[in-house]
Parts: structure tokens; sequence; C-alpha cells
């Protein structure tokens, strides 16, 4: 996850709460879906950002994901994702945030 | 559009020392395994070579014969092993030192004695290498002298291995803009542009005093305190390649910045006020190894190893080359917004919807044509093929094709990625040289370039942003002034003034 993206999530977290805070992932992929998961619950697994060794175990989503999906008015739904929809392989990638939130999730 | 080049400079010491990967790591965690285990992925010269993303890109395979070779293409050796290709070639390390001291104009680059007179004679039996550049190449200096730069002035090393050859100084006793590290990344993108511009204007069979306007697309910044961002490498870079009449300036717009560059290029050519413009961008140092952890953990070599560059020549109609039509333009605008279906509709159907083209109709889309061998390891999935099923599931909510028929449109109109992920470099424009050859002959209609940029890295704006254009068959030499031709004007003057001395003749009577 981006530097910037990971500092962004930290400040969040200390200002409303940890219980407070559900991160949103847009990621094209199973694998780096997976990898954003990890860094908001366990902690930055590049050890590169300011993530690193911080375990937030945020509740985390995947925006494609069907928990999430019923969440949106289905016409905005239907224009700002449906075409990705199409694109993703939804299967994987929900697959992959259901293991990290399993093994990480604190909320 | 006449002619393209393009070129790589295999780079394999300068990830090291330049890459923002390792530098950053050198400075977050020094003892890590990653930076110890560099050395041993570093791939030689003759893999760089015999890599078929590399000879795709300089010309050597088509994209379309690359697309029948199943990748992951890292452990293939690819038939083809040549230097020099259709379009340029690849460049090694060594010889590209000398040139980025060639393209040095205040004395900032210094090169060992004994690395020199080794070199030298290499570099001269490249044939896009003119007596001008060799020209340009210093005899060398003392290896202590090299050796007291780096240690006690501030100057950034050039290592062939583990052995120093050259320095490039600082140009500035504190300012950070023309610090060593930035003066090697600019004249790296300098040196690695003149190379891929003097391809480009061979390749296009025009003369140098033609060109009349370069346009420089990288993601570099050239300046001092006073003006960061100051600019203008184009004017440098032609001056290298010896376009003498050439002006020039900077098209900045991150990775989308090339298709900006060709659409002002194409604007300023059928504004009639420039006959030829060249467009050119060099390699970015910083975007070495960039995800060479990820390729390290899994056990691959490290890929992002090489440097690109290309150029391409835009000029009046000539009656055979391709067209850029001007009237199929497409642009994310600041209000199109970050929706997926948004970016790509401003970016293909809106475009074509002007002259009445359906997806469909466009026979290749060259979006992002990042090698996928580089991105899927670092979890970014496949780049060019993803743009695609973006494109084919645009074309499905229109009703332009089945959801049946998604993964047959992708298989039909989209392209493998073999560019080096170099920002600028893999953004639609990698495709353009092979492009102009498949219209010419015939293999081809409608190709659409597509340059997409990421600005908020920038952190000026959280927009996205992206252009793309069409690339046609040539529709044949324009009429003069709209239709009436030279000729035709002569004969309706002579006429008027036959009339008018009848009427003078007339009145006379």
């Amino acid at each position: 996850m981006d530097l910037e993206n990971q500092k962004r999530v930290k400040d969040l977290t200390e200002e409303y709460g940890p219980e407070n805070v559900v991160v949103l992932l847009g990621a094209a992929e199973g694998e780096a879906s997976g990898i954003a998961a990890e860094t908001v619950t366990a902690g930055d697994p590049t050890y590169a950002g300011p993530l690193t060794g911080v375990s937030l175990g945020l509740v985390v989503y995947h925006v494609c994901e069907d928990e999430v999906k019923e969440e949106f008015d289905p016409d905005v739904y239907d224009e700002q994702v449906s075409m990705m929809e199409m694109v993703l392989d939804i299967d994987e990638i929900a697959e992959e945030m259901q293991a990290i939130r399993e093994e990480y999730t604190k909320y | 559009m006449k002619g393209a080049g393009y070129i790589l400079v295999h780079t394999p010491d300068m990830i090291t020392h330049y890459g923002t990967t390792q530098t950053s790591e050198r400075i977050v965690n020094p003892e890590s395994e990653y930076l110890k285990n560099i050395e041993a992925n570093l791939r030689p010269y003759e893999r760089v070579r015999a890599y078929y993303p590399n000879q795709t890109y300089i010309g050597n395979i088509t994209p379309l014969e690359l697309k029948e070779i199943e990748g992951p293409w890292q452990d293939l050796e690819c038939p083809v092993d040549e230097r020099y290709g259709k379009y340029g070639e690849i460049m090694p390390q060594d010889e590209f030192y000398l040139l980025i001291q060639a393209v040095d104009e205040f004395e900032l680059v210094f090169l060992e004695k004994s690395f020199v007179e080794a070199t030298k004679p290499k570099l001269e039996q490249d044939p896009i290498i003119t007596p001008y550049v060799l020209g340009r190449i210093k005899e060398g200096v003392e290896s202590e002298r090299i050796d007291d730069m780096v240690a006690s002035e501030d100057a950034e090393g050039l290592y062939m291995g583990d052995k120093l050859v050259g320095a490039v100084k600082k140009a500035h006793a504190f300012d950070p803009n023309l610090s060593a590290h930035v003066m090697v990344e600019n004249l790296v993108s300098k040196a690695s542009s003149a190379l891929a511009l003097m391809y480009a204007v061979k390749n296009a069979g025009i003369d140098r005093d033609e060109v009349e306007y370069t346009i420089e697309c990288s993601e570099e910044a050239c300046g001092d305190m006073n003006q960061r961002g100051g600019g203008n490498f184009a004017k440098g870079i032609a001056e290298i390649a010896e376009l003498s009449r050439s002006t020039g300036s900077d098209v900045r717009g991150f990775c989308a910045a090339p298709a900006h560059a060709v659409l002002v290029a194409a604007g300023l050519v059928k504004a009639g006020i420039f006959k030829t413009v060249a467009v050119v961008a060099g390699g970015s140092t910083a975007k070495l190894g960039m995800n060479g952890k990820d390729h390290v953990k899994k056990g691959l070599p490290i890929l992002e190893d090489v440097l690109g560059g290309f150029a391409v020549i835009i000029s009046e109609n000539d009656g055979v080359n391709p067209e850029l039509n001007t009237d199929v333009v497409g642009w994310h605008s600041v209000g199109t917004g970050s929706a997926p279906q948004n970016v790509i509709a401003s970016l293909t159907t809106d475009a074509l919807d002007k002259v009445g083209l359906k997806v469909t109709d466009v026979d290749y889309y060259s979006p992002e044509m990042q090698n996928p061998d580089i991105t899927k390891p670092a979890g970014a999935g496949d780049v060019p093929t993803a743009n695609l099923k973006m494109i084919g599931a645009l074309a499905v909510r229109r009703g332009d094709i089945d959801r049946k028929e998604l993964n047959a449109f992708v298989e039909k109109h989209g392209l493998p990625g073999y560019a080096p992920t170099q920002g600028h470099i893999p953004s639609g424009v990698p495709f353009m040289g092979h492009a102009r050859d498949g219209i010419l002959s015939g293999e081809m209609n409608r190709v659409m370039i597509v340059g997409k940029g990421s600005l908020f890295l920038g952190r000026m704006t959280n927009l996205f942003d992206g252009v793309s254009f069409l690339m046609e068959p040539n529709s044949g030499p324009k009429e003069e002034a709209a239709g009436v031709s030279t000729d035709e004007i002569r004969r309706i003057i002579a006429q008027s003034l036959r009339d008018f001395a009848s009427g003078l003749v007339e009145a006379g009577e």
C-alpha cells in the first residue's frame, strides 16, 4: 500500500478509534487486495511504510464483495462499479479478503 | 506519422545506486537481505538481449508475434538476440556511460581513462553514433581522481560491477535541484532521449534540418532552486541530435505525457505552424528495480534492468504515412470523475462516438503497455489485458458486443505488454512504430493509442488523467486551400482579368 495512504489510515484511526474505521479497497486483483488488507490489519508486510509493525486490526472489505455491494444504492453501484465487476476475478478477491479478516481483524 | 525510434539501455549497476526502491531500502533497512541479494539476481546483457519483450520493443519481433508466445517470457530464450533492431537498439551500460558524458555541457561527468580507452572503440561501431557525439567524449582521468570526487566531493559514482569507472559531480554548492543525484537522473534522461531521437530521424528518412520543433515528454524536471522545473530538455536533446533548425519545449503529465505530446505535435502540424515535429522521451533511473523486492522474493531476476526511450516524428501529410485522426481524440476531463467506466468511456467511446465508430471498429488498442512479466509478480496484474477487459466490458454495457464475446474481444483487439515499467515509456506510444508498419502494410486499419497518468503522485490534485487518439491509413494527399488548387486560383484570376479587359474595350467602344 502506498506510504501516503498508510499514513492517512493510521492518522484517521488515531482520530476516530479503530472500532469506528472501515477500510474499503478497490485493488484490481486478489494478491494486491490481500497485501493492502494485511497492511491495515496485521501491519505493512513490505516493511516500508508507517504501518510497519503496527497491527491496527481494522475492518476491511473490497468494494466488490457482496457485503459491501448490499450497502450501496444499486444505481450508484451500477454507475461506479458494475463495469469492473465484469473485469475482476471477484471470487479470488473475496476469498483473499475473507482469509485476512478471519486472521487479523479485531473489530 | 513518419517514423519512430525505440531504444533500451541495459543498466544493471544503476539499479542499486539510483533505483528508488534500492536507495530507499538503504536508508530504511541498510542490512536487508534484499540489498545483499541484488547482485545475484541481475541479468547479464546477453539475457537482456535474448528477452522477447525487449526484442519486441526495438522492433525485431512484432507484438502480434509476441502474442503467440505464451508467457511468462523471462525463462524463455528469444531466438532473436540482436543488439540492433528495426527501430533502435539495446545499448550496454559501458557504452551508455560514454553517451552520458557526451550529452554533458557543464563538465560534470568524469570517466576513468582506461575505461574510456576500452569502451570508446565499441561505441564507435554503433552506426547511429555521430562524429559530433564521439567528439564530445573526453580522454578520461586517473582513477584516484574519480575516487576522490565520490569520497569527498558529493559526486555520484558510475559503476561497472564493483568497479568505480566514473563520477558525476554536483552542479551547485548546495542547491538540491542541481545535486549530483539529480544531475545523474537528468543526464541519463537526456542521453537516452537523444539516442531515441537520432533513430527516429533516421527511420523517418528525413533530413535533420526538417525538424522544426521538438517536444520532450519524460517525467524528470530540470532547473535550479529558483525554477525547479524550468525545463526544455527538448532543446538540449535536439542539440545533441544536431537538429539545428529545431526549437522545442517540454510537455509534462506523468505517464500520460507522451500521448499529450503527440497530440500537441499533431496540432502544431495541422495548424501549419511547424511542418515537422519530433516527440521524444528518455529513461528513468529512479524506476530501475522498482518492483525488485517482489521479483527477488519470487525467485525471479530483477526484470526492471533497462532504461527505455522513444521518439516519433509527426509531419504534414505526405500522402503515404498513417495519419493521426484529430477528429477522434479522447480525454479524461476534470469532470469525468474516477469511476472506471467513466474513465474508459472518456478515453475510448466518447472519442469514437464523434465519428460514429463502434468499439469493435478499432483493430487494436494500445493502452498501458507494461510488460506483465514485471507487473504480475508485483501484484499489479496484466495491465494491458486489464485495460482491454475494461474496454470490452464497456462495449458490453453499450450493447456493442454480447457478454459472452468479452474474452474473444480481448483476444482479438488486445496486445501483449512488452514495455519496461518506466512510467511514461509504456503509456500507449510503444505501439506507434509497429502500428505505422501494420497500417502501411494493410495489416491494420485503425489503432487507438491511449495514455493514462496518475496525477495524484504530485500531490497537487487527486485527479486521474488520460488522452487518446486514433491512427489510420493515409486518406490521400489533401487538396490545397480547401479544395481549390493554385492552378485553379490562377485560372479564376486570369478569367476575371479577361472579363475586366473586355469590359474596358466595350466601354471604349
